[in-house]
């Protein structure tokens, strides 16, 4: 359902603002939410300050060096830095991405950042990401068979593998489902543009032979039917894929098998 | 690892922070207005069966709706009208599976709040 403000145990307070880096001149300002599971308080934002001339080009660099040098407790998940695994999706400036391949030059003025939006928060920037995970294995993402296993290899045609090509690049970050309006307020039973995007890649797959059944399980008013094209998920995208280009094509053969 | 404070985890921020796009908001503008003309509707439909029920009732739905209040109101909902129709024209494009590349939707919807509102002028002018 449409809720506009936070439960009450949600709504932000202002934080803390840690100590100025001593003789820097090159100083960036960054709002960063914090929330202790262990202190029972509401988040706060924290205001943190950052010599730029001693710090890297992304917003991870910044991330880190807070982590570092100003505030050891600051939490976010990070692995490889080069925008492949997914982790360290998070909201930058009022929009999703993954902060280590983020430019803090894409940022204008203060660095805003937040966990990704409408999720339950574990701590700080980290959300949990069960609920979202759990659509995902949903769709069966996997290659369903039915004719006898190949002697080598499941094949597939040139042309055919084409057409996985900007859907298999897709690291599961969940900046695009925490994007969409549609998931905040449905995504207990919408699946959100993530989940329908992998829905599509398996969907449209030449090998895969369980293509009615996939059709079929998302053949629901709220699975699929909540997307209103409102296309945050696209644009957000730190991959630059289009999910919502996906749940269109998918709309289409729900309604092209009914002809 | 035990899932300790599940159940007071707190909600992250989500509209108050996100910033707005082009396609986000043509996208509930679309709502809006739709949402809107209904009430639009009933006024007018409430003009009419006034009109039915006799002069007195007449009068005074009359005398309202031609006030500079329902003025206003007549004014935006040609506005509405305009905008609505274009963006489901622009929903029904969408339905074949086309300009849903991020340039082409947000140029789209551009072309919607800027035909709409030069529609809006020309009859308005019109009428």
């Amino acid at each position: 359902m449409v809720e506009l403000a936070l439960p009450k145990n949600s709504r932000i307070t202002t934080g803390k603002t840690w100590p100025r880096p001593l003789n820097a001149t090159n100083v960036r300002t960054f709002k960063i939410y914090r929330w202790d599971p262990d202190t029972g308080e509401n988040p706060r934002l924290d205001t943190y300050f950052v010599n730029m001339d001693e710090c890297g080009p992304m917003v991870l660099d910044a991330l880190i060096k807070i982590k570092n040098e100003i505030d050891p407790t600051l939490t976010f998940r990070r692995s490889c830095r080069e925008g492949i695994c997914g982790s360290c999706a998070m909201n930058i400036g009022g929009i999703n991405t993954l902060a280590c391949i983020y430019g803090l030059d894409e940022v204008k003025g203060d660095v805003a950042i937040y966990p990704l939006p409408h999720m339950p928060v574990v701590k700080d920037l980290i959300p949990d990401l069960t609920h979202f995970y759990a659509q995902h294995a949903s769709i069966m993402p996997w290659l369903e068979t039915k004719t006898n296993r190949p002697a080598k290899e499941w094949r597939q045609s040139i042309e055919d593998r084409k057409k996985l090509d900007g859907l298999y690049e897709c690291v599961m970050c969940a900046s695009c489902s925490t994007s969409c309006p549609s998931y905040w307020w449905n995504g207990d039973r919408y699946l959100g543009p993530a989940a329908l995007l992998h829905a599509y890649r398996w969907i449209i797959d030449s090998r895969d032979e369980a293509t009615g059944e996939r059709l079929d399980q998302l053949e629901d008013p709220f699975k699929l039917y909540r997307c209103h094209t409102i296309m945050n998920c696209t644009k957000t995208c730190p991959k630059g894929l289009n999910p919502a280009k996906s749940i269109a094509e998918i709309k289409k053969m729900m309604i092209e098998r009914r002809v | 690892m035990a899932d300790v404070n599940r159940g007071n985890r707190p909600l992250s921020p989500h509209l108050t922070i996100y910033k707005p796009q082009w396609t986000s908001m043509t996208s509930i503008v679309t709502r809006i207005t739709g949402n809107a003309l209904i009430v639009a509707g009933l006024m007018i439909v409430w003009w009419f069966v006034a009109l039915a029920s006799g002069p007195e009732a007449f009068a005074t739905a009359n005398g309202f709706i031609t006030s500079w209040f329902g003025d206003l109101v007549m004014f935006l909902s040609l506005w509405a009208i305009w905008y609505h129709l274009l963006a489901g024209l622009r929903h029904l494009y969408w339905d074949t599976g086309r300009g849903l590349e991020i340039e082409t939707a947000e140029k789209l919807g551009k072309a919607v709040v800027a035909g709409s509102l030069v529609l809006t002028v020309l009859s308005a002018l019109a009428l």
